[in-house]
C-alpha cells in the first residue's frame, strides 16, 4: 500500500458532515471573495478527519466543487503534502517517531509492538481495517521520547508492554489516555525540578 | 522605464520586463526550458541564470523583474558553472534515448545540452522511470523525458481555458498528468506539443515518421478555418508530413488548432487523381481531352441561362477569380456563388462581411457580444483571443445562445430573435450595456445570417450602432465571424449571386448543367442535372457528378485567401497534386481554351495581376452610401446554432483518420489506457 497513490477502492460518494461543513464554512469565510481556493488546505485536512484519515478522490472533487475550482488543482495540493493520506489508514492511525533521540530511547521496541499488534508491515491495515501504523520522522517531543502518535494524540515515554497496553485498548474501542506513561506531568524532570527553583510557577 | 547594463551594454526596458527580456534586447540569449513568452512565469528550471553585480547567488533571469541599475552579466565563467550544474541535474533523469526520440534534433534540451552539458554522468543512482499516460490521439507521452519545466499545464490552463492537466507528487516523484487519462477536451491541445522542450509530449500521428533535417518547410496559411493562421507545412518528397504553427501576432500568435494541424493526413486520403466519367452509374478513368470535349459538347447544346456554378469553402481566390472570368467571359452567364446556402449577405459594403474589429482588436474589447455563433468550433483560435481578453481584461462576454462550455464564462440569453429586436431597438438591459462600452464588439455568426429575418436583424443592428456612434475611426463594432477560408475572399471578388435564388432553383431542379468547384456542402436531390466537379477529394461533391476534374489541394498549388478579418495572405505551394491532377485555375484556363480556342489568361502572374487589379477596382468603386429601405419583415424565431461538426467540416478533414479518431475520443470519455 502506497499512501502517496490514490487508492484503488474508492467509495462512491463523500459529502461534509454537519460538524465538518460548519467548520469548513468558518475556515472559507475567513478569505475574502473570489480567493477562497486558499482554503484548499484545511478543507483538505478537514475532510481527511471526517474520513477515518485518508482523502478519497471524490472528497477531492466535493473540494473542487465547494470552492469552485479545478479539481486537478485539488489533486496537485493533496498529492502534494505528505501528511495527505490518500489510501485508507485506519480509524487509528499510529505514527511512531524513531528519528535519533526516540530511537537511542527505544523506539525500535514500538516498532516491534507495532509489528506484533498491529501488522507486519508499515502502512498496512491491520486484520480488522481499524489501525495501522506508520515510521515517522521527529514529532518534537523528544523529551519524552520514545513516543508515538495515534491521530491527534501523543502517547509518550512508551516501552513495548506499555505500548501493546494501549494497542489493546484501542482494539477494544477505548481511547487510552494521552500524555506521558511514566507518571510525569507533561515534560516536567523525573525526580522534582532541580534548576529555577526561585520561580514559583515555573 | 528602467535602465540597467547586460554585458556592459546599457539597455532601457519597459516596465514590467524580467532581466530575461532585458537580456535579449542586449542580444544576449539566454537558455530555457520553462519561460515562455506567452504564457505565465514559472521560474522552475533555473537554465536562465545569470550573474547579476551584488548577488552572491546567480539569479533566475526569467523571473526577475529588470529594475533601475541593475548590472547583468551573461557570459562569465560563474554563470556558465551555474548553468552547467543545472543542466546535470536535468540530465541527471533524462533518458539517453534521442536516437528513438521523435523530437531529436529538435529538441531544446539537445541542443543546449552541447553548450552546458558534461559529457560524463556522475550520477550513480538508479533513474527515475515514470509510467506512461494516455493523453488521447493526438499526443504521445513518454514521461520519462519530462523535465518538469510546466509549460504544457500552463499553457492548458491560461490559454486552452481547460484545467485538466495538472503536475502532481513531488520531487523526484512529480508527474504530469491528465488526472482520467482521457485527451484533453480542447481544440488546441497539440500545441503542448510544441511546447515541450523536450520529448516528453510528441505527436501521435506523426511518430517515427521522418527527422526534421530531412524536411522540405511551406510557410504558408491555413484553410480549415477563416481565421488564416500562419502555419509550415513540412512535406517529405510530396507527402505532406505535419502542420506547424508560425509566429504571427496578429492572428494565430503561436497556436493553431488541432484541426489545422492534423486534418493534413486527409491530403493522401480519397485523392481524384484521374479525370473520371460517369457511364451508368459507373466512374470510368477518363483523359483530359476527352473530359474537356465533353464538357464542351455539353455546355454548347444547353442554353446559358441553364447552367450554374458554385465555388467551395476551401478554394483559393485566383480559382475564384478565374472561375468567375470563365462564367462571365466563356459562358457569359452570372449564375454562380460561393455561397451553399441562402444566407444572407450584403457585398455592397465590405464591413457587411469581414470581421472589422480584426482579431487583436478583440484584446481592446470591453463588451463581447455573440449572436448565432460558437467561436470555439467556428473559429478556435480567434476563441482563445476571446478567452485572453476574458483573462486579461476580464472582458464581459454574453451569448445569444447558451452554447456549452466555451473556455471563458458568459452570460447567455434565450436564443429568440425577439431578444436581439429588442436589445438593438434600445429596449433592454444588453443595449445599455452596448452604449456604455468604449469598444462593443458584436460577433454575427452566420447561423444568424441564415435566418428568415436575417435581413432584418443584421440592418437593425447596424443602424443601431451607427445611430450611437459606435463606429468611430478607429473602432468598427460589427462583426462577421464566416466559418469557410475562401467565404471573404469569395466576396471580394463577387462570386455572389443576388438577383435569383440559385439554391432554391438548383434545388427545383431547374438547371441542366451545375459546375461545382469544390464545393461539396450543397444538397439538392439530383435529377437530370448533369454534374462537373472539379476537386481534390472523392466526397459529396464527386459522388454526384458526372464528370470529374482532379483538382489540387490547399497544400499543392499557390493561391491567396483572405481571413475573416479581411487581411490576404498567400498560400505556397508544398507539394504536388497526385496522379494527372492539375491545379485548380490550369483546369479551368485549359477548358476555356478548349471551349473558344483561347485561354482566359497566359499564365499565373497574369491572373494574379489581373486579380488584384479587379479587387483595387472593386474598392473603389465601393459605394459609400447604400441606405436601403427594410425591406423584409421582422419574423420571431428561434436562433438554432448550426456548428458543422468540428473534425468533419470540409472535404480534407472529412478524408482524415486523426479527425477520425479525435471525434471519437471527444466522444469516448471514459478512462483508458494504463492507470497512472
Amino acid at each position: 500500500m502506497n499512501l502517496r497513490r490514490p487508492s484503488k477502492n474508492q467509495p462512491e460518494v463523500f459529502e461534509f458532515n454537519t460538524s465538518s461543513l460548519e467548520e469548513a464554512n468558518k475556515i472559507v469565510s475567513k478569505y475574502p471573495k473570489g480567493k477562497q481556493q486558499s482554503a484548499v488546505m484545511a478543507l483538505l485536512y478537514i475532510a481527511q478527519k471526517q474520513n477515518d484519515n485518508w482523502i478519497p478522490l471524490v472528497a477531492m472533487k466535493y473540494i473542487a466543487k465547494f470552492l469552485d475550482m479545478p479539481y486537478i488543482k485539488v489533486y496537485e495540493v493533496a498529492t502534494f503534502y505528505t501528511m495527505y493520506n490518500l489510501a485508507p489508514v485506519g480509524k487509528y492511525f499510529v505514527q511512531v517517531c524513531t528519528t535519533t533521540p526516540c530511537m537511542i530511547r527505544g523506539a525500535n521496541q514500538l516498532v516491534e509492538a507495532c509489528k506484533e499488534k498491529i501488522s507486519e508491515n508499515e502502512n498496512q491495515l491491520s486484520t480488522d481495517k481499524n489501525c495501522s501504523w506508520m515510521e515517522v520522522e521527529c514529532l518534537g517531543a523528544c523529551v519524552n521520547a520514545p513516543m508515538m502518535q495515534i491521530n491527534d494524540d501523543y502517547y509518550e515515554d512508551l516501552d513495548k508492554e506499555k505500548t501493546l497496553e494501549i494497542f489493546d485498548k484501542i482494539s477494544k474501542g477505548e481511547t487510552p489516555k494521552p500524555g506521558s506513561y511514566r507518571g510525569r506531568l507533561n515534560t516536567e524532570p523525573e525526580n522534582n525540578r532541580k534548576t529555577l527553583m526561585d520561580i514559583k510557577n515555573a | 522605464m528602467p535602465k540597467l547594463k547586460v554585458n556592459d551594454i546599457e539597455v532601457e526596458v519597459e516596465d514590467g520586463l524580467t532581466v530575461l527580456q532585458a537580456c535579449e534586447k542586449a542580444g544576449a540569449e539566454i537558455p530555457r526550458f520553462c519561460y515562455h513568452e506567452k504564457l505565465s512565469i514559472a521560474g522552475n528550471c533555473r537554465m536562465c541564470l545569470v550573474e547579476m553585480e551584488k548577488s552572491p547567488k546567480p539569479i533566475a533571469s526569467c523571473a526577475m523583474p529588470a529594475a533601475e541599475g541593475m548590472n547583468i552579466k551573461t557570459n562569465t565563467a560563474f554563470v556558465e558553472k551555474a548553468r552547467k550544474g543545472v543542466m546535470e541535474f536535468l540530465l541527471a533523469n533524462h533518458p539517453l534515448d534521442c536516437p528513438v526520440c521523435d523530437q531529436g534534433g529538435e529538441c531544446d534540451l539537445q541542443d543546449q545540452s552541447m553548450f552546458y552539458g558534461v559529457d560524463k554522468s556522475r550520477f550513480k543512482e538508479n533513474k527515475r522511470s515514470v509510467p506512461e499516460k494516455y493523453m488521447g490521439p493526438l499526443i504521445k507521452t513518454q514521461m520519462t523525458r519530462c523535465i518538469h519545466c510546466t509549460r504544457c499545464v500552463r499553457f492548458a490552463t491560461e490559454v486552452a481555458g481547460v484545467s485538466e492537466l495538472g503536475a502532481i507528487g513531488r520531487g523526484e516523484d512529480m508527474q504530469i498528468t491528465t488526472y482520467l487519462e482521457q485527451s484533453m477536451q480542447s481544440e488546441l491541445s497539440a500545441n503542448v506539443i510544441d511546447l515541450c522542450p523536450v520529448g516528453a509530449l510528441t505527436s501521435k500521428p506523426y511518430v517515427f515518421e521522418a527527422r526534421p533535417w530531412e524536411l522540405t518547410k511551406t510557410e504558408t496559411v491555413d484553410v480549415m478555418d477563416a481565421v488564416g493562421s500562419n502555419v509550415r507545412v513540412d512535406t517529405y518528397d510530396w507527402e505532406v508530413k505535419r502542420v506547424l504553427p508560425l509566429i504571427n501576432e496578429d492572428i494565430n500568435e503561436e497556436w493553431i488548432s488541432d484541426k489545422t494541424r492534423y486534418a493534413c493526413d486527409g491530403l493522401l486520403n480519397q485523392r481524384l487523381d484521374t479525370p473520371f466519367i460517369k457511364y451508368n452509374g459507373k466512374f470510368e478513368k477518363a483523359s483530359w481531352d476527352e473530359v474537356f470535349k465533353i464538357i464542351k459538347s455539353k455546355f454548347e447544346n444547353s442554353s446559358k441561362e441553364k447552367i450554374c456554378g458554385f465555388v467551395g469553402d476551401l478554394t483559393n481566390m485566383e480559382t475564384g477569380y478565374i472561375f468567375k472570368e470563365f462564367f462571365d467571359r466563356t459562358l457569359s452567364n452570372h449564375n454562380y456563388d460561393s455561397r451553399s446556402d441562402n444566407r444572407y449577405v450584403d457585398v455592397k459594403e465590405r464591413e457587411n462581411y469581414i470581421f472589422n474589429s480584426s482579431i487583436n482588436g478583440i484584446e481592446d474589447a470591453d463588451l463581447i457580444f455573440l449572436i448565432g455563433s460558437n467561436p470555439r468550433y467556428e473559429a478556435t483560435i480567434l476563441n482563445a483571443r476571446i478567452r485572453k481578453a476574458f483573462v486579461n481584461n476580464n472582458t464581459k462576454i454574453i451569448s445569444l445562445n447558451d452554447v456549452g462550455d466555451l473556455t471563458y464564462p458568459y452570460e447567455s440569453l434565450d436564443g429568440q430573435t425577439q431578444s436581439i429586436k429588442n436589445i438593438f431597438e434600445g429596449s433592454d438591459e444588453i443595449s445599455k450595456k452596448i452604449l456604455d462600452a468604449k469598444h462593443p464588439i458584436i460577433i454575427i455568426g452566420e447561423s444568424l445570417l441564415k435566418l428568415n429575418s436575417a435581413d432584418y436583424l443584421f440592418n437593425l443592428i447596424k443602424d443601431f450602432l451607427n445611430k450611437n456612434n459606435k463606429f468611430t475611426d478607429n473602432w468598427n463594432p460589427l462583426n462577421i465571424l464566416s466559418c469557410d477560408a475562401s467565404t471573404v475572399g469569395n466576396f471580394d471578388l463577387g462570386i455572389i449571386n443576388n438577383d435569383i435564388n440559385l439554391i432554391k432553383d438548383l434545388k427545383s431542379n431547374k438547371f441542366e448543367i451545375v459546375y461545382l468547384v469544390g464545393q461539396d456542402n450543397l444538397e439538392f436531390d439530383k435529377k437530370d442535372e448533369f454534374i462537373i466537379y472539379q476537386g481534390s477529394h472523392g466526397d459529396k461533391g464527386a459522388e454526384i457528378a458526372d464528370i470529374i476534374l482532379p483538382g489540387a489541394a490547399y497544400t499543392e498549388q499557390d493561391g491567396h485567401f483572405t481571413n475573416l478579418e479581411g487581411k490576404i495572405q498567400k498560400a505556397y505551394k508544398a507539394s504536388y497534386p497526385p496522379g494527372d491532377a492539375k491545379e485548380d485555375w490550369q483546369i479551368i484556363n485549359e477548358l476555356a481554351e478548349v471551349m473558344n480556342n483561347r485561354k482566359l489568361f497566359n499564365d499565373k502572374d497574369e491572373l494574379e495581376s489581373s486579380m488584384f487589379n479587379f479587387l483595387k477596382l472593386q474598392k473603389e468603386k465601393e459605394i459609400v452610401d447604400s441606405k436601403e429601405q427594410l425591406n423584409s419583415n421582422f419574423q420571431n424565431e428561434k436562433l438554432n446554432i448550426q456548428v458543422k461538426d468540428y473534425y468533419f467540416s470540409n472535404v480534407i478533414a472529412r478524408s482524415s483518420k486523426t479527425m477520425i479518431e479525435c471525434d471519437n475520443s471527444k466522444l469516448n470519455l471514459k478512462s483508458t489506457g494504463t492507470e497512472g
